[in-house]
Parts: structure tokens; sequence; C-alpha cells
């Protein structure tokens, strides 16, 4: 953050990197969901990582019980959710204990004193006070008694102590919003409308926001509580915006997607973190037609999105690794009879349960090659929140054109995160539109577009196109059961061309910044973009020759993609796996990638991707 | 539109399809494909608007012999991907074909939750009380003691009995047939078709060459009189070749007992009528085996309730009604903001 004070006596920041972290009961990420909002509402840019635990009561005070909703927001494009953060709110021990080493050295902290009694040191690790000996020494320490402040000033309401307390999290976003001269109204609007039904609840949180935010103006401390201000990011395109996370645009994409095909949606799944927010989405859009079925396991999830397709609709599952494993056998099916599917999966951290919040890109083999058979589908990767919209579409339009399962990969934390969106007009996005086949001359389901390469679709109710279909291997000519050993050959290779021939129906791979050949290209896919984004933006100020190539399909691959990466001297991969997509590139195209690879739950920082730029660069000399 | 002024009446034959049957010679299944043909012309099915859906197993084949929209699956999912089917488009007549392994074993979840559901469909289960396909192996219907390429020592888990499962998932529609009872089952089927709901009907199916003769004790045929009871709503449940035996209730035991009548002061009142609304004495009925009791066969359990499609498309009718599809107006939801 580059300080400057204007005239108001705020400093002026271009971006600040904000931590909420506190016990899973305290309300973070409802405070950062809020803080977002309002920042957002203030036109700067900004990127929000929800960072919460696995349990959802983990015993109060525990290290395992924190949770934390990380933003960077700025004047300038963000782009990530900050390697560093300038400013930690800890409203506990453990909460301090757990977000610190992650701090930027000078940054701030504030602290609520009254939470830092003996049992939730204890709790938390500490065998001294770290409030009272030197260990902070190299941060700035506010130490404050949220704890008794809230009471205070939610006395009035006559709430018992445990919901008194409740407020403390407002209390500590209303001194935020002071520190960075945000408007209160939005939120309080926001909190009359929420607790329209308990205005006592709605009153006491008001309050709260209020005495946090007059501390600030008021108390002596003010002396030493500076403030600051982020501007306005100028440089966006004009329009309607609103923030939106991952699963919701996703959701909303795949019903966008529905309604410029025109063809109904099922949704079959089973809830899992953290893919469960699309069935919650979708399930509320039963105006649109959208059916949503909670089957009893993935796998019934997936069948019954596969009968949808079977009968004329777009069947829709979504799942997370594990529950994507037990969908395999049934996408085989779908591959085999060539009926549109869309699987959405919100990658987690694996294998097995591994760590459902955290977020990874380890199903990548699994998408690609994870089924028995020959069986090739369509991957996609989502690489943002508000990409997930146009990806939702992309996948309902694949899917229908070319009679396949389409595979998205997402992850927990594009899942999860905010970003402001520029808000679409549905009339001006393209239509395309399903065929059925009605016509019963040379009807056979198996006959082909000779362009596409995909299969017919008569759905059951037209008259004369009755037809059978099953996972058996079917005659090229007739569709119906075939053992013949060349018909399968055939088949087989039919179902990889149709496959393959989908990277002319989809974009050339563009560079997303720098140059189309030279000495260093980074390549990533899904949510590593805005890191590499950064990185390769503060390498190439630096005069280091590097560009970033962010690959959104994944199968197939851009059909340029080879020459593409072929005109660098050399190519870092970077993901958040153990070097899968490298693998991939280097099975089809023999590429000698540098893997740079990340596994422990956290999106890359920008500073370990540009570490390695730096070194490649060295290297390639 | 063209005006169909003579609709032909579609005969078994027109349900036939032109690909060549590959059961084995002998197989039970043979006959249950007749019955349902003849069924399907009997109940005047319109066979674009059929649709067979099985999963794996000799049985399963079925659907590529029946003429009207058809899909083989997986093992054990064809009930999740019927009710996918279903779902999709409520307006389909949506059969169900499965197996002894493929409907209870690894299909057993999605079947309790197909009758748990009560999603509108007919549910025939061929009970071989065997794995036919997999050439043998014993199946949880298979009698303890079974003896197969798995069990070289006889099997030791204890089989469950189908229509006592159906009815603990809470299945609306439960019925026996059996393979060879040409008469009885195209009745029970247009019964399970007229069931708005999940209709489960249990079918004792003889494989000739892994399991043969399995349940010749009660389905051969100059014997069956005897040994079969099939039950009607609101009648007396009498059997026998003599029509003298009945089914009574020994209150004091709570059980179901056999009885002679004119013997031991068993009058023809004291035979117990059939209701097929009452629970407990569907389930009474299908845990009677043979050669103590008549094994039941007919339409023992009939008492519907509102099916799961048809739930959810009420639900989605009304959610139409009360509310407009906007979709620009969805994503503007809640706080937006311009840039200039
Ligand atoms: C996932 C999977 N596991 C195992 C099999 C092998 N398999 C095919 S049919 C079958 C059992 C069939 O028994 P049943 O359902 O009773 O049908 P039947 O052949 O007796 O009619 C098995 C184990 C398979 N096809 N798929
Ligand atoms: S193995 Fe048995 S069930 Fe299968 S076709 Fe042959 S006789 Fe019928
Ligand atoms: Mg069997």
């Amino acid at each position: 953050m580059n300080a400057q004070t204007n005239a108001q006596g705020f400093e002026e920041l271009d971006t600040v990197c904000i931590r909420f972290a506190g016990d899973s009961g305290d309300g973070m990420q409802l405070t950062g969901t809020q803080f977002s909002v309002v920042t957002a509402l203030e036109g700067s840019d900004l990127a929000t990582f929800p960072d919460f635990p696995a349990e959802i009561r983990a015993p109060v005070g525990t290290t395992f019980g924190v949770s934390a909703f990380q933003i960077n927001f700025g004047s300038v494009e963000v782009s990530t959710a900050g390697d560093e953060p300038d400013v930690l709110v800890a409203m506990n021990p453990a909460a301090l204990m757990v977000s610190l080493a992650g701090l930027r050295l000078g940054g701030l902290i504030i602290v609520d004193e009254g939470s830092f009694n003996k049992r939730n040191l204890d709790k938390a690790g500490y065998l001294e006070n770290p409030l009272e000996d030197d260990s902070l020494s190299d941060y700035q320490v506010q130490k404050l008694d949220i704890t008794k402040m809230t009471l205070e000033s939610v006395k009035e309401f006559g709430l018992g102590k445990k919901d008194a307390l409740r407020s403390k999290n407002m209390w500590t976003l209303g001194l935020i919003l002071w520190m960075f001269g945000r408007a209160r109204k939005p939120i309080t609007d926001w909190l009359e409308q929420k607790f329209k039904k308990l205005p006592d609840v709605a009153n006491a949180n008001i309050a709260a926001i209020n005495a946090g935010h007059a501390f600030g103006e008021t108390a002596e401390t003010s002396a030493n509580l500076s403030r600051y201000h982020v501007g306005q990011h100028t440089t966006e395109e004009s329009g309607e915006y609103r923030t939106v996370n991952g699963n919701q645009a996703l959701a909303w994409g795949l019903v966008a997607g529905s309604q410029l095909g025109n063809i109904p949606l099922l949704l079959g799944t089973y809830p899992i973190t953290p893919a469960s927010a699309l069935l919650h989405t979708l399930s509320g859009l039963k105006e649109y037609g959208v059916v949503t079925f909670q089957a009893e396991d993935e796998i019934a999830a997936v069948c019954g999105a596969i009968g949808a397709s079977f009968a004329g609709q777009l069947g829709v599952t979504s799942s997370s690794g594990p529950g994507i494993a037990l969908k395999t056998e049934a996408i085989g099916l779908a591959i085999s009879t060539e009926l549109p599917l869309v699987i959405i999966d919100v990658q987690r951290a694996g294998p097995s349960t591994g760590l459902p919040t955290k977020t990874e890109q380890s199903d990548l083999h699994q998408a690609v090659w994870g089924r028995n058979g020959d069986a090739p589908i369509v991957v996609l990767a989502t690489s943002n929140p508000h990409d997930c919209f146009d990806v939702g579409i992309e996948a309902v339009r694949l899917a229908t054109k070319y009679m396949t399962p389409v595979m998205v990969l997402s992850d927990g934390y594009i899942g999860n995160a905010s970003e402001p969106w520029r808000i679409p007009d549905i009339n001006t996005l393209d239509k395309f539109s399903v065929k059925y086949c009605t016509d019963p001359e040379g009807f056979h389901p198996f006959k082909r577009d000779p362009e596409t390469l995909a299969r017919v679709w008569a759905k059951p109710g037209t008259p004369d196109c009755l037809h059978r279909i099953g996972g058996i291997e079917k005659d090229y000519d007739t569709g119906h059961i075939s053992y013949e050993p060349g018909n399968h050959q055939k088949m087989t290779d039919v179902r990889a061309a149709k496959i393959a021939g989908v990277a002319n129906d989809i974009p050339e791979q563009e560079v997303s910044l720098g140059t189309s050949e030279g000495k260093l290209a980074v390549v990533g896919w899904g949510s590593t973009r805005g890191s590499i984004h950064q990185a390769v933006k503060r390498a190439r100020e630096e005069n280091i020759d590097v560009s970033h190539i962010h690959i959104s399909n994944i199968w197939p691959l851009p059909r340029n993609l080879k020459n593409l990466l072929n005109s660098f001297d050399k190519v870092i991969v970077a993901e958040m796996n153990k070097g899968q997509m490298n693998n991939l590139l280097r099975a089809e195209y023999l590429l000698d990638g540098h893997s740079l690879t990340k596994v422990s739950g956290q999106p890359f920082k920008i500073t370990e991707i540009l570490d390695c730029i730096r070194k490649q660069e060295v290297e390639v000399g | 539109m063209n005006e169909q002024t003579d609709i032909k009446k579609l005969t078994f034959k027109d349900f036939e399809t032109d690909q060549e049957v590959r059961w084995c010679p002998g197989c039970g299944d043979y006959a249950v494909l007749k019955a349902v043909q003849i069924t399907l012309a009997n109940i005047g099915a319109t066979p674009e608007n059929t649709v067979f859906v099985s999963g794996i197993g000799c049985s399963s084949r079925f659907p590529y012999y029946v003429e009207t929209y058809g899909f083989h699956t997986i093992h054990g999912r064809a009930p999740a991907v019927a009710t996918g089917v279903k779902l999709a488009n409520p307006d389909l007549d949506v059969w169900l074909v499965t197996g002894d392994g493929d409907g209870l074993s690894i299909g057993g979840n999605h079947m309790l939750h197909v009758l748990r559901r009560n999603v509108n469909m007919q549910i025939m289960l061929f009970n071989n009380e065997i794995y036919g396909l997999t050439k043998g192996q014993y199946s949880p219907t298979s009698k303890i003691g079974a003896k197969t390429p798995s069990t070289p020592l006889g099997s030791v888990d204890l089989p469950l009995n189908p229509c006592s499962f159906a009815l603990g998932a809470g299945a609306r529609f439960v019925a026996r047939g059996i393979d060879t009872a040409l008469k009885a089952l195209p009745g029970t089927l247009a019964r399970a078709k007229d069931h708005r709901g999940a209709s489960f009907v249990e079918i004792f199916q003889n494989c000739i060459v892994f399991n043969d003769k399995t349940f010749e004790h009660f389905t051969l045929k100059k014997e069956a009189a005897n040994t079969q009871i099939h039950v009607e709503h609101g009648k007396p449940m009498i059997y026998g070749k003599e029509k003298n035996m009945g089914l009574v209730f020994n209150q004091e035991k709570f059980v179901l007992e056999t009885a002679i009548i004119g013997e031991c002061g068993v009058r023809e009142d004291d035979v117990l009528v059939h209701n097929e609304t009452n629970k407990t004495m569907a389930q009474m009925l299908v845990e009677l085996t043979a050669p103590d009791f008549p094994v039941v066969c007919g339409v023992i359990y009939c008492n519907p309730e509102e099916s799961y499609d048809d739930a959810v498309h009420r639900q989605v009718e009304k959610a139409k009604e009360n509310k407009k599809a906007d979709f620009n107006a969805l994503i503007r939801q809640g706080r937006i903001w311009t840039v200039e």
C-alpha cells in the first residue's frame, strides 16, 4: 500500500488487503461480505477469499474453528484476494494465532482485547498473552475491548449476554467502515430488511455499527488510528454492476444457457461442499422451468440427469471430487449413448474427503482421463467468479450441439469468492437452437451430422422415431447392438473425432498478458488466473520477457495452443496440484514445461509465481 | 395435422421389435415379454409415449425387444434414470425392468428411494434368485444354502423378500406374478399401470440354466391351485382345487393361518376378505411361503398417494403462476451500481 495524505486527513492508498478473522460463531463471513458490498458500491475493484473451517460448529475458541474472510480492494485492478493482508482483524487469540504469519510486516492488527482471557489463550495454544509481551512488536497493534464496548452499545435492547455479543462483528465493521470512510447506510438498510420481523435484533446490530463508527470518530485512540481512502477503479467498462460469487454466477449461467438454447434444465445432485450452493440457487428458480432433484446419492443424481437428457431435456449434475468419482460409470453411459450432460465439479483438496473447504485443482486428470474405456468428453474450466456465467452458457451450448457430456471445472475458491460483475443483458447474448429429430426418413438413433459428428436426438414422444439405446456398443450404420470388432474400432474413433472436432468451434487460445512469442510464458488454468496475471504484470515491469496464457478449454485444447507454446523458450505451468496440466501438455505436445505447483489449500501468492519467473529467467538466460 | 380417422387397435405383435431375442431357450423371460406385450396391447398403449428403462442383467435386455422407446442403462441405476425421464416428461408412461441382483443388490438403494418417493412408473422385478448374466452366482434373494460358483459350500447369508422390502420402503402398490402365468400376469400389470405412483411387481422368473425349478414347488401348473392364491380386493382369500381352503387370522397369535372350510368349525365367513388398502394385511400376506402356505399373487397392496413427479410439477406450475420469469430482473436483484 502506497500512502499519501489527502485534504480530509485520509491517507490515500491504491490497494488494501484486510483479513477479518474470528471464531466460526463470530460472523466473520457476514462482516466480510457486507464490507465487500459497500466497497463495490463505491466503485473500487475487489477480490475476496472466504476461508472457513470444515466443521460447522467447531469448539469455541479453538484454532481449527477460526473462520476468516479476506478482501483485497483497490483503485487499481486487483484480481487476487491479496498475498499479505495489510490489516488483520482478530476477534480472539485463536484468530491471531492462525492469521499472524500471513500479515505484512508493519501491518495493522485490530484485536478484541476482551477475548484475550486465560481460557481463550489456552485454547489457542498461547503460553503468554501476546498482547502483553513484545511478540507483536513488528506490527502496529490496536488493542480494543470490543466485547465490552459492544455490550454497552446494545444495552438498551435488553438482549441476553450471548445474543448481545453476536453484535461484536457489527461493532468492528462500524470501526472499519470509519477507518476507510465507507458509508454505513447500505448495511443498515440491509439489516433492517433482513430482520424485518425482529426489529430489536436489527436495531441492536445497527447500534453496534454506529458505536464502532463513533468510537473511531471520538475515542482517545483516534490520535493513533489513521484513516485511509481507496478510490474508484476507473478503467471499468460502463454498465450495471453487482458483486457475484462463482457458484451463483455458474447457476445463472446454466439457466441462461437453458433460456438461450430454449431447452428446460433438470439438475440432479447430492449435497457436498463446496458445490451445494448450486442446488440452493437452482432450486429457487422453478419459474424458469428448472427442476431440481436431490437424489439419494451422486450416482442417482447423475443418472437422473441422464434420464432427463434421454427424455429431451438438459440434464445437469453438480458435485465435488469424491462425488464426481461416484458419477464416473454413469458419465461413461452418457458418452456411449451420446446424450448431452453438463457435469459441474467444484473442486476441493483431495484425495478422498481431503479438505472439503480448501481449494485445489487436482481433478484435472479425473476430468480428462478418469473413466473406463476410451471415453472422451469436453472439459471447460472457469477462472474467476464472473467468468462462471459465460462458461455455464458455453457448457450448455457444446453439450447439446455435440451430444456429449461437458465437465466444468470450478473450485472452492472461485465458488465462494465474490467479485464485481458487469451484469449482462440476456437479450443481447447469442441464441443457439437445440435440434430434435422428428423425421423418420432413414432414421436410426446413431445417424450423425456429417459436420459435428453429433448423433440425432429424437426424444420419446416423437412418433415414428422409436428406438432403444444403451451402454453396449452400437452398430455405426443402424444403432443396434453390435459386438463386431471392426465396428467398435469405428465407433471409438468417431467418438474421439467428435470431441476433437470441438476444437474448431471454440476460440483460439489468446495471450492474456504479454506477447505471442518470447522468452517465458506462464500457463495457468482455473482460479490461479489473478495471481498469475499480477505476477506476470510485475515481472514485465521488471523488464522480464514473460507472458501469461490462461487455458479455459481444457479438452479439447485450443487448436493453436501447440504452436503458441512452442513460440516461447520456456513455459512455466503454474497450478494447484502436483502437475496435472503440465502432464497433459507434455502428453499432447511433448512440451518440456517447468511445473510450479502448490497444494496447501491456499491460493498462490503473487510473489510465489514472481519468484519462479525470476528464477526461470536466469535459467533460460 | 393429419386427422387420423381410424386408429388401428394395436395387438401384442405390434410391440415386437425386429431384434432377435437372445435369452437362453426356455428362459422365463420370454413368457414375461409376451405378457408385457399383451398388456400393452390390452391397455391401448401408444408406442411413442411408452419408455422401457432397465439396468444390467439378462432381464434388463428387455427394452431391446419392445417396440417403444427404450433405455438399457447401467447396473442397478435404472430407478434413478427412470426418475429423471419421468421428471423431464411426466406424460411418458415409464416401465422399469430389473433383476434381483440389479434391483436389490447393487441398486437396492435406488429401489428404496424410487418406492419411497412414489415416482409414477411400473417396476417389474424379475426374481430368479440368481445372477443370470454373470453365470450363476447367488443373489440377495437366493435361499440360504444355495450352492453356486461363488458359494460352493452353500450361501450363509439371509435372503430378503422383495415385496416386504418394497412395503418397508413405503411402496403404495405391491403385486406379484409368475412368468408362466400368462392368464394372470397381464391383468396384474394393467393394475400396476392404472396405479398413479410407483407400482412394484415381483415376477418369479425361472432361470433354466443356473437356477432351474427353484420355484417349482409352487409354480407347477398341476399343483398351482393348492400352492398359490391369487388375491382380489373385496373377495375372501379362498384357494385350493376344491375351493375349500382359506386364509384365516389367528387373533391370539396375531398370525395368518390356513384352514379348511367345513373342518374344525371353520365357516366360509371366517375366511379373511382381502383388503388391498390394508398395509398390515399386505405385510402378512407377502411373508407367506410354500409349502406351509400358498404363495400370494395378484395385487397385494394398493393405496395411492400423490406421486413425486406430480408433486414436483405442481410446485413448478405454482411457481410459474406466482412469479414471472424475467432473467434480466433476476440477475439484477440485490444491490447494483452503475458505472458511467
Ligand atoms: C458395475 C457393474 N458391476 C457388475 C456388473 C456385472 N453384472 C452384470 S449383471 C449382474 C447381475 C445380474 O443379476 P440380476 O440382476 O439378478 O439379473 P439376471 O441376469 O438374473 O436377470 C452383474 C453382477 C456390471 N455389469 N456392472
Ligand atoms: S442365464 Fe438364466 S436368466 Fe439368463 S437368459 Fe439364460 S435362462 Fe434366462
Ligand atoms: Mg437374477
